[in-house]
């Protein structure tokens, strides 16, 4: 297959969402690697920043909920004999890959780190087993749907030109099968969400309570401009809500900064997080897990370290 | 009406993972039911035992060894198991096996299947939305609450902004997410029952892998490991600068 590859441009507000932007990174790369046009799939309101990036983008309108995108991308694919369709690991990308790659009987590369051509097939590295063993994984079958690790791509730079813009009529019954939205419960406050923040501030067990998320994590996440996360024990206590969870059944996040207080460290939530940039934990243990999975340590009592934090950021 | 678990064995978190020569394996501990999924089988009583006329089955893809979780999920209580034989490098990727899946849950005639949010092996989320597109049903993944009235199901679901609440009408698939429903630990009684409990087991017919796995090797990133000392102070004031560029 020579068609191009197509990467789903997600975001808000009238701009890719950074996820979206390390998606396009990686489509990017394969493009060039397999010898082939790179197109953009995004809305009417993110298809005018998708230009800077991409030499066409398809503008398509929003279908009525995530899972409504099966049907945009697998059209998009069909139209343009797409060699591969590429979009982040987000939860709603998560969900709409696999029914892309079903429904136009493709393979399908989830949750990859590295993204590549060999002999004209996509190839791409994922982890498994809690993130510890990594599987080089090839597709057998075209198209390939590829599922890009939030934080694993460089965000790509605009280019050089900007692309041109054209509308693609969306199918038939985008919203089959029938799914209706209800209510969305949204972040509250002007926090950005978990996978999107550059900063991520985690609290756990040696916490103790829901008082110090308050006094603590969410104020340290506000002076650092990040997002509040919870290990699975502070979720279960009941201390903060589940969609904050990190971890294997929680969110996968890979910020830039990780600050831990008073996380050990068990494999499960190590395998949310161990793909941030810098590692920060504090916690009273020293012994904890978490200290030989970190950049930078510090063994003390979060309840008294981090007001002395708190203090130095404002300095 | 008829509730499909859809259950994996999986080994237990606290299992050493090593890579020799390709394969992938697994010490220290033993393999176990996949603790998302076990939400799903424990979804499943809870909507019996709260008046709903359910009949719950727990079924399984894998290798001859997985009799063990479907007995596990008898145990909690479902009411009859079906194991598909065939070893995962011959089923070869999640969607082949969502195919073998989707087709015995249509044999079944399921109303509503239960699967977890992410299976610990592969740490892959695709079997829901796989199985969800080969039966053309709708789907709510990632499942903190579910509630049935007739046909009628609404979900809250973990989504990109956090939590949404879905309508959609059965037939359709849920994965769950932690916080759906609690799993029981089987009682004595309710094990020794379970032996007794039907568990048809067949091979299962051949696969269609779209994926190949060409290599494995054991994933480590080193860190720098720097623990800070001086007072609590002097550390915070250490620490506030690396915070703020970035850089141990």
């Amino acid at each position: 297959m020579s068609g191009p590859v197509l990467v789903l441009v997600a975001g808000d507000a009238g701009a890719p969402s950074r996820a979206a932007l390390q998606a396009i990174g990686a489509a990017r790369g394969l493009a060039e690697a397999l010898g082939v046009p790179l197109e953009g799939v995004a809305t009417a309101d993110v298809a005018d920043a998708a230009r800077r990036y991409l030499p066409h983008v398809h503008r398509v309108e929003a279908p009525p909920h995530a899972a409504g995108w099966t049907a945009v991308l697998a059209a998009a694919q069909e139209a343009r004999a797409a060699s591969a369709v590429v979009l982040s690991a987000t939860r709603s990308g998560a969900a709409v890959a696999p029914r892309v790659a079903v429904r136009t009987g493709g393979a399908l590369l989830e949750d990859v780190v590295t993204l590549a051509a060999d002999g004209g097939a996509v190839v791409g590295d994922r982890l498994a087993h809690l993130q510890r063993v990594r599987e080089t994984v090839r597709a057998t079958a075209a198209p390939a749907v590829v599922t890009t690790k939030v934080g694993a791509f460089a965000p790509a730079d605009p280019a050089a030109a900007e692309g041109e813009v054209a509308d693609l009529p969306l199918p038939a019954d985008p919203a089959a099968p029938h799914v209706t939205v209800e209510r969305t419960d949204a972040v509250a406050g002007d926090r950005v969400p978990l996978e999107e923040a550059p900063v991520v501030v985690t609290g756990g067990r040696g916490l103790g309570g829901a008082e110090a998320f308050d006094a603590w994590v969410v104020p340290l996440a506000d002076a650092l401009g990040g997002a509040v996360g919870a290990t699975r024990a502070a979720v279960d206590a009941g201390w903060r809500p589940y969609d904050e969870q990190i971890g294997q059944t929680g969110r996968t996040v890979a910020p830039d900064v990780y600050l831990s207080l008073g996380v050990s460290g068990a494999v499960q939530h190590l395998s949310g997080m161990n793909r941030s940039g810098l590692i920060v934990a504090v916690d009273h243990d020293p012994d904890a897990p978490i200290f030989a999975h970190c950049d930078v340590g510090v063994v003390a009592d979060a309840h008294a370290f981090a007001p002395a934090l708190l203090a130095a950021l404002k300095d | 009406m008829k509730i499909v678990t859809v259950v994996r064995r999986v080994p237990d978190v606290e299992a050493r993972v090593e890579v020799d020569g390709g394969d992938v394996r697994v010490s220290g501990a033993a393999w176990s039911l996949d603790g998302m999924d076990e939400y799903g089988v424990e979804q499943a009583l809870r909507m019996r035992e709260g008046g709903l006329d359910a009949e719950v089955v727990a079924l399984a893809v894998g290798p001859a060894d997985t009799e063990e979780v479907l007995r596990t999920a008898l145990a909690m209580g479902a009411d009859r198991a079906r194991l598909l034989v065939a070893d995962d490098a011959d089923v070869g990727d999640v969607l082949a096996r969502a195919r073998l899946l989707a087709d015995a849950i249509r044999e079944e005639g399921a109303d509503l299947v239960l699967t977890g949010g992410k299976q610990a092996d592969a740490d892959s989320a695709a079997l829901g939305p796989a199985l969800a597109e080969h039966l053309g049903w709708p789907l709510a993944d990632w499942t903190t609450h579910l509630e049935l009235d007739g046909t009628q199901v609404r979900a809250v679901h973990d989504g990109d902004a956090g939590p949404e609440t879905l309508a959609f009408a059965l037939p359709a698939v849920v994965t769950t997410q932690q916080g759906l429903a609690e799993p029981r630990y089987p009682t004595l009684p309710n094990i020794m029952k379970a032996k007794r409990k039907p568990l048809d087991v067949a091979d299962a017919p051949p696969a269609t892998p779209v994926t190949n796995v060409v290599g494995r090797a054991p994933e480590r990133r080193e860190r720098a490991r720097r623990m800070l000392d001086g007072s609590l102070e002097d550390q915070a004031r250490e620490l506030a600068r690396v915070l703020r560029e970035g850089a141990a």
